[in-house]
């Protein structure tokens, strides 16, 4: 590989490892609100049940 | 999600097709610059990120501006996106722009060429946007402190992007001049391709963050609603 096959090389792997290294980041992000959104669903269910022990 | 939008999805796509489009055009249809040789082709990659980084600066200010304006709390997330896209891409340019220089130039970078420090300053200068910004407490003022400072930066734009224009070092390259592009028709092609691809990318990556932003907010709030 010559001197300007490595740079150009070097240029566009930047960028193509910038797009993965952002892609992995989102990944993990929908991956803990998909947890969080869970953790919310059992928490709402688990309040009428709460709500109709006070009342009664 | 509003719905007169195009789908992300399909922005996404199109985004993958045209960075695919671009790559062929870079590497087997546009000719290799006869200065330059092979290293040349950073061009297609280099510029295209600058530009972007441009645009979400100015997109982040124009949110802030709105949010000065309206006092709409919206424009604060987007006008935070925005700029945080812009650094990224700005960070990207510094990087390629550095590769460039040393295939080029034989150094990583020079402090005699205006372009360069100008755009570096830019850069800081909204690097120092989150230092503002996360060290306010969230509410109405740091909204406004934050849509303050990046209306300022904004002035920097200009600046940075004719500093090439009017510096005497003629160090870096001007391949955009009065007389149009200072390259051949498939060199031209390649580079709007590259630049299409990339600004869609930027774009469909500043919808995402949005959206993850704002269902981050949303969460938090149900939680804080469920825990009463």
């Amino acid at each position: 590989m010559s001197s300007g096959e490595k740079y150009v090389a070097a240029a566009y792997g930047v960028f193509l490892v910038f797009v993965l290294v952002w892609a992995a980041i989102i990944a993990a992000k929908l991956s803990r609100l998909e947890r969080e959104t869970g953790e919310l669903v059992r928490l709402a269910r688990a309040r009428p049940a709460t709500g109709e022990d006070a009342d009664g | 999600m509003s719905t007169s939008k195009p789908s992300l999805k399909a922005l996404a796509s199109l985004a993958v097709a045209l960075a695919g489009a671009a790559v062929a055009m870079i590497f087997f249809i546009a000719p290799e610059d006869a200065d330059q040789g092979l290293s040349q082709k950073i061009f297609y990659v280099h510029v295209p990120i600058a530009l972007t980084a441009y645009a979400c600066f100015g997109l982040g200010a124009w949110k802030a501006l709105r949010l000065l304006q309206t006092r709409g709390e919206r424009y604060d997330f987007e006008s935070y996106t925005g700029i945080h896209q812009g650094t990224i891409f700005g960070a990207l340019t510094l990087l390629t722009g550095s590769i460039w220089a040393k295939a080029s130039w034989g150094v990583w970078w020079t402090w005699s060429s205006n372009q360069l420090v100008l755009f570096l300053v830019l850069f800081l200068f909204y690097c120092a946007y989150f230092m503002l910004r996360f060290s306010i407490a969230p509410g109405p003022q740091r909204e406004r402190i934050s849509a303050v400072y990046a209306l300022f930066g904004v002035a920097l734009i200009p600046v940075s992007f004719f500093a090439i224009r009017l510096a005497s070092d003629f160090i870096h390259p001007t391949v955009f001049t009065r007389d149009g592009p200072q390259m051949t028709g498939e060199m031209f092609a390649a580079f709007c391709t590259a630049w299409a691809a990339i600004t869609l990318l930027a774009y469909v990556m500043y919808r995402t963050e949005l959206a993850g932003k704002r269902t981050d907010l949303n969460l938090r709030e149900l939680r804080e609603m469920l825990a009463q």
